[in-house]
Parts: structure tokens; C-alpha cells; sequence
């Protein structure tokens, strides 16, 4: 369904992104791990046009992009077939927690206003945040921010919602509360490519994973591939370091 | 106080609150309004980063706060009928001050939008909002809300200065007071007479800025 090939990116003379392949199939739960600096939160915010990539393509449903030279209003149409989730929230300030779900309904998709009122409380049920639907964001937790943040990605129905790092500002506690409503997403066959550090919800819950390194793809392939059978001794050791490995995988 | 002082006083006072409601509120009021559409256009030409615009708004700026307000004043109402622009003193006062306002509020405005924290613009550009509707939606208006106690100082501050205006023959409060001076000999009482008129109108002003902020508060965040 969504396919990049050979993306690059430089910020000024620093490379770093050297050439990225990365295929999502509908139905999808794609994990991108790697190391602090491997490059995936760039790969992410190119796939969604937040940075231009300096080269590769892009096919989306069939329509094939060449990163770098899509024009606006095709960047425009794309984007109400995406959704983004930050690790900041990014939730708009000066709206509630409804309206930041309805905004895009309403301004972007150009949904009548009852409609969109009605179709953001569904998301906000979902992530169970109805009750605090006429909260504005100072007044909500970092967990509940995330899942307002879910529900507003949610809601415009996307063929496919990135994640970077959606927990990675929170503790345990409120981690679980973001990945439980996540995992709920991806039982539901929503289409999901996460950057996380949570080793647990990309083993439990992701169909593929793709290892970054250095802005490199250096391994990816099906979620138990990599997490029980991992090739490259770079993959290995990065599995091993989280704890997601046992010290010694030939062994089992 | 005499008796004469004290007449003076009282027949002076609508004297000089007349032309105060006639020519410095509304000077003001007309001036102010259009530095705000200058500031915003030039503070988001400056954060859009608008090629050859943002180059034009920079010297602008350097120019309208680098120069005296008088300089402006005299430059455009007696110098520029030297090129054949001749320009009636009410209309040049609003031209001057809204332009010199503009300046300032435009760096006002641009350090406001800057400190919106530009993950929402991303959000909003995500969720499929273009350019415009996300600043004119989203950080806009955050900005103004940032921006609007610094933007009523410029304002209180901008009410005093149109005393300036006077120096190119618009009929306000101060000249009003100095023509009535001429008449009676009572610079101590008069000016301080129009001092205290000028200090009701900002007491007026401070008063709305806190009303307004009170409104504007709404969202106001704490802490995160
Ligand atoms: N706007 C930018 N300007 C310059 N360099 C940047 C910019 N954004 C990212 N980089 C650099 O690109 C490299 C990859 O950054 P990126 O954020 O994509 O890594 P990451 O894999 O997401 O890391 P982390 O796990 O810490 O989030 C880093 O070395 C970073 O310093
Ligand atoms: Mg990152």
C-alpha cells in the first residue's frame, strides 16, 4: 500500500538518510527500531512531507511520487490520507480536546460540523477521552494528551497513521495507558508504522520491523524474523542491548 | 485656588476633552488598527520567511524604529510637498503613526508567533489544514494571545505620543491646550490639567487591557 524507495536526506552537509526502503501493507503494524540517531524520525516526517526528502520515490495506493518534487496540492491530498502522531502530542492549545479532533474534520476534510462533532466523540470514545472532551490540553495529563493526540489522528479515518516514539515522553504508567489504546488500533487492522523504543509492543504487536542504522535499512523482515531470528550481528546486538534477546540466540 | 483659576479650569476642561474625543481617540484608534494589519503582515512575510517580503520587512522595521517619531512626523508633512505630496495633517498623523507603530508591533508579533511551539503547526498541516488556515487558525492566534499585553502597552504608549501630532497642526488634545495657555497665562494648571486627561484615557485603556486579558485567558496554559 505504501511503499519509499531510496530515500535520501541531508541536513546541509550531514547525511542522514543514505538511501531508505521501506514497504507497509495494509493491515500493517510496522516497527521501526534503531539506535538514538539512526535517522527514523527524519524517514518518518519525509514519508509525511514535514521535511523534504532530498531524493527517492513514494507510492501510495498505486500513485508513485518522486520525494523532493511533490507539488503542494498533491502533498495536500496525501496528507488527508495520513495522520501523524509526535512525541510531543502537538495538540492545539487553544482548542479542546474535541475541537482538536474536529479541526481537521471540519477544516481540512470539509465535514459539516454536527458530522464531525459526532464522528471525533467516536474517536475520543475510543481512547476513552469522551469525558474530557471540553478539556483544553493544559488541563489533561501527558497519557491523556497522547490518546487525545490518537483520537484526532484516528478520526479522518487515514489509510495509515505514523507514530514517532507516541510514549517516549511519559512514564510507565501512562506508556501503558497510550500503548494499550494502540494495541487496540492495530487489532482493529488499522494500518500503523511506529518508531518506538518499547521492545515489549513491537514484539507483541507489530506484523513487520525494520532495523535503522545510520540511515540505513540494515535488516527488516517479519516481526518474529527479526525478533527470533535476527541476521545481521548489528540487529543482534541491538536486541540484545534492549533486553530483547537472550544472550545466546543459538542456543534455544 | 482663585476663583478665576478655578473657572478656567472647569471651561477649559471640555475644551480640551473635546478635541480628545474628536481627533487623539480616533487617531489613535484608526492608527493603531492599521499598525496591527502592518505588524501581523510584516511578522508573518518575516516567519513564513517570504522571499525578497522578508528582506522588505526587515528594513522597514529598521528604518521606523531607527528614526525619531517627530523626524517622520515633519519628513511627510513638510517635506514631502517639496515632491508635490501634499497631505492634509489628520491623514498624514494617521499615515505616520501607524506606520512607526507598525514597526515596533511587527517585532511584537514575530516573537510571539515564534513562541508557539511549531510541532502545532505541524500537527495542523498533518491533519490536512493548509499553510494559511494552520497560522490563521492555530498560531495566530496563540501568537496574539502572547502578543496582546506587550501590544496594549504599544497602544497606551501610542495615545501619549499623538500629543506629537500637534506638531504638524492636527487640532488634538495638547495643541487644544496650548492655544487656551496662550489665552489665559495658566501653563502650570493647564498642563497638568491635560496631563491628568491623558491619564484618564490610559487608566481607560489599562482597565480594557485587563478586561481582555481576563477574556483571552480562556485557554491560558499554566504550566504543562
Ligand atoms: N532539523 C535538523 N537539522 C539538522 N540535523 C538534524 C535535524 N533533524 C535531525 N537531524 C540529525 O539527523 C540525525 C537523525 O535524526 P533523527 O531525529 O531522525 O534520529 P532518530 O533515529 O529519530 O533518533 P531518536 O531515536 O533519538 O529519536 C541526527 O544526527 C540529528 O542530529
Ligand atoms: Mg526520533
Amino acid at each position: 500500500m505504501l511503499e519509499v524507495r531510496d530515500v535520501r536526506k541531508a541536513f546541509g552537509q550531514r547525511e542522514v538518510l543514505k538511501g531508505v526502503d521501506l514497504q507497509v501493507e495494509r493491515g500493517d503494524v510496522a516497527v521501526i527500531l534503531g539506535p538514538s540517531g539512526s535517522g527514523k524520525t527524519t524517514l518518518l516526517r519525509c514519508m509525511n512531507f514535514l521535511e523534504t526528502a532530498g531524493g527517492g520515490t513514494m507510492t501510495f495506493d498505486g500513485e508513485r511520487f518522486q520525494l523532493g518534487r511533490v507539488p503542494k496540492r498533491d502533498i495536500l491530498r496525501l496528507r488527508k490520507k495520513t495522520a501523524f502522531v509526535f512525541q510531543s502530542y502537538n495538540l492545539f492549545r487553544n482548542r479542546t480536546a474535541l475541537q482538536n479532533v474536529t479541526e481537521g474534520l471540519i477544516v481540512g476534510l470539509k465535514i459539516p460540523r454536527d458530522q464531525a462533532e459526532r464522528t471525533a466523540l467516536q474517536a475520543l470514545e475510543k481512547v476513552g477521552m469522551a469525558p474530557w472532551r471540553s478539556y483544553y490540553p493544559h488541563q489533561l495529563s501527558g497519557g491523556q494528551q497522547q490518546r487525545v493526540a490518537i483520537a484526532r489522528a484516528i478520526a479522518a479515518d487515514p489509510e495509515i497513521i505514523f507514530f514517532d516514539e507516541p510514549t517516549s515522553a511519559l512514564d510507565p504508567e501512562l506508556t501503558a495507558e497510550v500503548l494499550s489504546v494502540m494495541r487496540r488500533l492495530a487489532e482493529e487492522g488499522m494500518t500503523m508504522l511506529v518508531v518506538t523504543h518499547e521492545m515489549g509492543f513491537a514484539r507483541s504487536v507489530s506484523s513487520r520491523v525494520v532495523f535503522m542504522e545510520d540511515g540505513r535499512v540494515v535488516e527488516s523482515g517479519s516481526s518474529r524474523d527479526i525478533f527470533e531470528n535476527p541476521r545481521q550481528e548489528r540487529t543482534r546486538a541491538f536486541l540484545r542491548l534492549t533486553g530483547s534477546l537472550p544472550d545466546n540466540p543459538s542456543s534455544k | 485656588m482663585s476663583e478665576r483659576l478655578f473657572a478656567i479650569l472647569t471651561d477649559s476642561f471640555w475644551k480640551i476633552l473635546l478635541p480628545g474625543l474628536t481627533v487623539t481617540i480616533p487617531l489613535t484608534a484608526i492608527a493603531f488598527s492599521l499598525a496591527m494589519v502592518i505588524a501581523v503582515a510584516a511578522a508573518l512575510v518575516q516567519f513564513a520567511n517570504v522571499r525578497g517580503l522578508r528582506q522588505l520587512a526587515r528594513f522597514y522595521i529598521w528604518v521606523f524604529r531607527g528614526t525619531p517619531l517627530l523626524v517622520q512626523l515633519f519628513v511627510v508633512f513638510y517635506g514631502l510637498p517639496n515632491m508635490g505630496v501634499l497631505i492634509d495633517p489628520f491623514p498624514a498623523a494617521v499615515l505616520v503613526f501607524s506606520l512607526n507603530e507598525g514597526a515596533y508591533c511587527a517585532e511584537t508579533v514575530r516573537s510571539a508567533l515564534e513562541s508557539v511551539p511549531a510541532g502545532q503547526l505541524e500537527a495542523a498541516c498533518c491533519v490536512g489544514l493548509s499553510w494559511p488556515q494552520a497560522m490563521g487558525r492555530i498560531v495566530l492566534p496563540q501568537a496574539m494571545r502572547t502578543a496582546f499585553p506587550p501590544l496594549s502597552n504599544s497602544l497606551i504608549a501610542m495615545v501619549k505620543d499623538t500629543s506629537l501630532a500637534a506638531n504638524i497642526t492636527v487640532a488634538e488634545m495638547f495643541m487644544a491646550t496650548q492655544r487656551i495657555v496662550a489665552r489665559t497665562y495658566e501653563p502650570l494648571a493647564l498642563y497638568i490639567e491635560v496631563g491628568l486627561i491623558y491619564l484618564l484615557f490610559s487608566t481607560a485603556l489599562t482597565w480594557l487591557q485587563r478586561w481582555g486579558e481576563k477574556k483571552l485567558g480562556a485557554y491560558e496554559r499554566q504550566e504543562a
